[in-house]
C-alpha cells in the first residue's frame, strides 16, 4: 500500500511539474497575442527555444508514469477522454512544429498562428480533460463505459477557460527574467492582471467543483484532511499577494517564484481533496494499480534516475541563464 | 469499414508509427554522424567540420522536432485506442515506455539545446559531451521501444492470472529472444539509410557545383559510415529472418510466399510469387530450388513449415509481406552493390568525380526510409493476428470506444501529418538549397601558440 501511494505522490509531482514547466512555454505561445512584432515574437520564441522540449518531456513521464503504475486509469481516462486528449496532442504538435519550421520559413506569420492556435487548442483541451475527470468518468467493470462526449459540459469548459490566466500569468513571470526593455514592462503589466484574474478564476472552479463531485465536500470539512487541503488556498493566496507586490516593487525571479508557488497551490489542493480517488467517484488509486514487483521496478528507476534529469535540466537552464536578446543564438 | 473500431484503430496505429518512423531513423542516424564530425572538428581544428556541425545540426533539429511531436501521439494511442491491452498488459509493456522517456527522452531533450544553441556558451569538451548524450539518448530510445515491440513479437519472462500479464522477470523481458537482433537491425538501418541520404545530398551538391569542398567532405564521411554498415546490414537482416524462422514461422511462411511445407527436398526460396490467399498457393512463381532452407537453416533440405500448416484465422497478410519483405532485401542488397561500386571507385580515385555514380547516390538516396518502412510493415503485419504473438489477438486489445471517435481522430491525423510531412520536405529542401553558413564567427579555439589559423586555408570559397 505503501507503494502505490509514493507512487500517487511520484505521478502527481510529475504532473505538476509538467503543467508548471510546459505552462510557461504555452503560456509564452499565447502572449502573441500580445506581442505581435516579429521582433518581439522572436525574443519570445527563443526565451523557451532551448528548454521546451525538455518541458514536453514531462507530460511523456506523466503518461508513461500512470501507465505503468496507474495502468486502469491510463487505459480507462483515454479511452474516456479520447477527444479532448487527441485535440490536446494536435494542438501540441502544431505548437512544436512551429518553431522550427517558423525560422526556417519566410512567411512566418503563418507559423506564429499555428504556434498561438496550437497552444491555445492544447490549454483549452488539457482543462477540459482535467474539467471532464472531475466532473465524471463512467466506468463498467475496470473499463470505460460512457459515449464520446460525456466530458463536455460547462464546467469543463470553464476548467479550460480557466488555465488561460494560469499560464498567461506564469509566462509573464517567466519573461521578467528573461527578457529586458518594453517587453520586461508589459510583462510586469501583464503578469499583475493575470494573477488577479487567476485568482477569480480559482475561486469559481472550487465554488463550482461540489456541484458535479460532491464527495469533495467531505474531504474540505472532514479532519484530519481538512487541515491540510486548506493549507493550499491560503498558501496561494499568499503566493497572489506577494506576486502583486513584487512586480510593483519590479523584482525579478520573486514574480516566478510566486506564479509557480500560487500554481502549484492550485493543483496540490486539487490532488490532495481529490485523493485516494484517481477517478472520481469510481476508481481509487489502489484499485488501479500495478503488480508490485512492477512498480518497485518503475520505482527504482525512478530514485536513481530522475535526480540526474533535474540535475541536467538545472544545468541547461542554468547555461541558458540571463536576458534572452533578439539576434544571436536560437531562431530568427 | 468505417464502423470497425478495430480496423480504423490499427489504421490510426499504422498511419501514426508510418509517419513517425521516418524522424527517429534519421535522428538515430545523424546523431552519430553528428558526434563523428564533431571528433573530426575537435581532432584536425578544420573550421569546415565546424560548418558541418552547425549545417547537419540544424538538418536534425528539424528532423527531431517532428520526431518529437508524432512521438508524443504514439504514447498515448496505446491508451486511446487499444485500452484493454492497457490495462491487461501493462505490468510487462508499460514500464519498457516509462524507461525509454526516464532514460532516453530526457537525455536527447535535455542536451538538446546545449547541441543546437550552446556552442557560445560552453566549452568545446561539454559541446561535444551533448551532441554524445543526444545521440545516445536516441540510440537508448530505439532500445526500449524496440524491447516493447520484440516482447510483442516473442513474449518472455510473463504469467497469465485472469487475463492479466503479470511480470515474472524484467531482464527476460527486456531482453526477450528478438530485442538484441531487432534492435540491432533498427539501429544499422538507422545509420545506413541516413549515411546514404547525406551521400545522395552532397552527391548533387557536387553535380551541381555548389559549395563543393563542404558537399564533398559531408559525402566521404557518410560514404565511409555507408560502406561499413551496408554488408553489416546484410547479415543483421540475415540473423533477424533466421529469429523470425525460429519464433514466428507463419510470420516467415508468409514473407517467403510459402505454402507448402517441404518433405523430402529444400523448401524453395520464391523471388517473384503472386500469393493467393483464398487458393492457398502462388498464382505465379518464380523460385530457387531448396534456396529458403538454405537460407533459414543452413541446410539443404531443412524443413520450413508453409501457410498451410498454421489454422487459417491464425495467418498475417501474405500478399503484403511477400511484397514488403522482398522490397526491403532488395533495397538492402542494392546498397551493398553501390558500396561495392564506391570501393572500386575509391580505388581508382574518382569517388567524388563519376557522374554515373553521383547521380546514383542521387536517385537512391531516400531508399532507405522506403526499406525502413517495408521493414517495419514485414514486422507489424506479420504479427497478425496476433497482438501479443500467440497469447493476445489484436481484436481483444482494442479500446471500448465508438468507431465515429476513430474515423475523427484518423482523419485529424491524416491531415496534420500530411500538412506537416509537406512542410517538412519544403523546409528541409529549402535548408539544403541555401546551404551551409561559412561565415558566421565560429567558437574560440584554444590553440596553442604559433598554430597556424586554419581559415582561408582548408576552406575554399563558398559557392565555388
Amino acid at each position: 500500500m505503501l507503494l502505490i501511494d509514493v507512487w500517487a505522490i511520484l505521478v502527481g509531482l510529475a504532473m505538476v511539474l509538467y503543467v508548471a514547466l510546459d505552462g510557461i512555454s504555452l503560456g509564452v505561445a499565447m502572449l502573441f497575442g500580445m506581442f505581435v512584432s516579429g521582433k518581439e515574437r522572436s525574443v519570445l520564441i527563443n526565451t523557451i527555444a532551448p528548454v521546451w522540449d525538455a518541458n514536453q518531456t514531462w507530460l511523456l513521464f506523466g503518461g508513461g508514469a500512470i501507465f505503468a503504475a496507474f495502468p486502469v486509469v491510463y487505459a480507462v481516462l483515454s479511452s474516456g477522454l479520447y477527444v479532448p486528449l487527441i485535440t490536446f496532442i494536435a494542438g501540441l504538435i502544431f505548437r512544436g512544429v512551429a518553431f522550427e519550421f517558423r525560422s526556417e520559413s519566410i512567411r512566418k506569420r503563418a507559423w506564429e498562428w499555428a504556434f498561438f492556435l496550437g497552444s491555445l487548442v492544447a490549454v483549452l483541451s488539457q482543462g477540459m480533460t482535467l474539467g471532464g475527470v472531475l466532473t465524471g468518468v463512467v466506468v463498467r467493470g475496470r473499463e470505460f463505459a460512457g459515449g464520446p462526449l460525456d466530458w463536455l459540459n460547462p464546467f469543463s469548459v470553464m476548467v479550460g477557460i480557466a488555465l488561460i490566466p494560469g499560464y498567461l500569468m506564469l509566462a509573464s513571470a517567466y519573461l521578467v527574467v528573461k527578457t529586458a526593455g518594453s517587453i520586461q514592462d508589459r510583462a510586469y503589466a501583464i503578469a499583475r492582471r493575470s494573477t488577479l484574474l487567476v485568482l477569480a478564476v480559482m475561486a469559481i472552479v472550487t465554488i463550482w467543483m461540489p456541484f458535479h463531485y460532491p464527495l469533495i465536500l467531505t474531504h474540505w470539512t472532514g479532519t484530519p484532511r481538512a487541515y491540510f487541503v486548506w493549507t493550499f488556498p491560503i498558501l496561494g493566496l499568499l503566493a497572489a499577494w506577494g506576486l502583486v507586490k513584487s512586480v510593483r516593487k519590479r523584482r525579478t525571479f520573486a514574480p516566478l517564484v510566486c506564479a509557480i508557488v500560487l500554481f502549484l497551490s492550485g493543483y496540490l489542493g486539487l490532488l490532495a481533496s481529490l485523493y485516494p480517488y484517481a477517478i472520481p467517484p469510481s476508481v481509487k488509486i489502489h484499485e488501479a494499480a500495478a503488480q508490485p514487483e512492477s512498480l518497485l521496478f518503475t520505482l527504482w528507476g525512478a530514485l536513481i534516475v530522475l535526480p540526474l534529469v533535474l540535475a541536467y535540466t538545472g544545468y541547461s537552464y542554468w547555461v541558458f541563464r540571463g536576458k534572452t536578446g533578439e539576434e544571436g543564438e536560437g531562431y530568427s | 469499414m468505417l464502423s470497425d473500431p478495430l480496423l480504423l484503430s490499427r489504421l490510426q496505429f499504422a498511419v501514426t508509427i508510418m509517419f513517425h518512423i521516418i524522424f527517429p531513423t534519421a535522428t538515430i542516424g545523424l546523431g552519430l554522424y553528428l558526434v563523428i564530425i564533431e571528433i573530426l572538428w575537435l581532432l584536425t581544428k578544420e573550421e569546415l567540420y565546424y560548418r558541418m556541425c552547425r549545417f547537419w545540426g540544424r538538418v536534425f533539429a528539424i528532423n527531431f522536432g517532428v520526431g518529437v511531436v508524432s512521438g508524443v501521439v504514439m504514447e498515448f494511442e496505446f491508451g486511446t485506442n487499444w485500452a484493454r491491452f492497457s490495462a491487461l498488459g501493462a505490468n510487462v509493456f508499460a514500464p519498457l515506455l516509462y524507461f525509454e522517456v526516464l532514460t532516453a527522452f530526457f537525455l536527447e531533450a535535455g542536451f538538446l539545446g546545449i547541441m543546437l544553441f550552446g556552442w557560445m556558451r560552453v566549452s568545446r569538451p561539454i559541446h561535444f559531451l551533448a551532441t554524445c548524450l543526444v545521440a545516445g539518448g536516441s540510440i537508448l530510445s530505439a532500445l526500449w521501444i524496440v524491447a516493447a515491440n520484440s516482447w510483442m513479437q516473442t513474449p518472455a519472462g510473463f504469467r497469465l492470472e485472469g487475463g492479466q500479464f503479470v511480470a515474472a522477470g524484467f531482464r527476460a523481458i527486456i531482453f526477450n529472444p528478438s530485442t538484441l537482433v531487432r534492435f540491432s537491425h533498427m539501429v544499422a538501418a538507422a545509420f545506413e539509410t541516413s549515411a546514404f541520404a547525406v551521400a545522395g545530398i552532397g552527391a548533387f551538391f557536387l553535380l551541381k557545383g555548389r559549395n563543393v569542398a563542404f558537399f564533398r567532405r559531408s559525402m566521404g564521411v557518410a560514404l565511409v559510415s555507408a560502406v561499413l554498415f551496408a554488408p553489416l546490414q546484410v547479415y543483421l537482416g540475415d540473423w533477424s529472418g533466421r529469429e523470425v524462422f525460429r519464433y514466428q514461422p507463419a510470420k516467415l511462411a508468409a514473407m517467403e510466399g510459402l505454402w507448402e511445407t517441404n518433405t523430402a527436398s529444400g523448401a524453395p526460396f520464391a523471388l517473384v510469387a503472386l500469393p493467393d490467399a483464398d487458393k492457398e498457393r502462388n498464382a505465379f512463381e518464380i523460385s530457387i530450388p531448396s534456396g529458403l532452407s538454405l537460407l533459414v537453416t543452413h541446410t539443404l533440405s531443412g524443413r520450413v513449415p508453409g501457410l498451410k500448416a498454421f489454422p487459417r484465422q491464425d495467418r498475417p497478410n501474405v500478399a503484403v509481406l511477400f511484397t514488403s519483405f522482398r522490397l526491403m532485401v532488395a533495397i538492402g542488397f542494392l546498397f551493398l552493390f553501390v558500396m561495392i561500386w564506391a570501393a572500386v571507385l575509391w580505388k581508382r580515385k574518382r569517388l567524388f568525380t563519376q557522374k554515373a555514380f553521383l547521380w546514383t547516390l542521387v536517385v537512391i538516396q531516400a531508399f532507405g526510409w522506403v526499406a525502413v518502412e517495408m521493414g517495419w510493415v514485414t514486422a507489424e503485419m506479420g504479427r497478425q493476428p496476433w497482438l501479443v504473438y500467440g497469447v493476445m489477438r489484436t481484436s481483444e486489445a482494442v479500446s471500448p470506444i465508438r468507431p465515429g471517435n476513430v474515423v475523427w481522430s484518423l482523419a485529424l491525423f491524416v491531415v496534420i501529418f500530411f500538412s506537416i510531412g509537406a512542410s517538412y520536405v519544403y523546409y528541409v529542401l529549402r535548408a539544403f538549397w541555401r546551404g551551409p553558413d561559412m561565415e558566421s564567427p565560429i567558437p574560440h579555439l584554444q590553440r596553442r601558440a604559433g598554430l597556424r589559423i586554419l581559415e582561408g586555408s582548408s576552406a575554399p570559397p563558398a559557392d565555388a
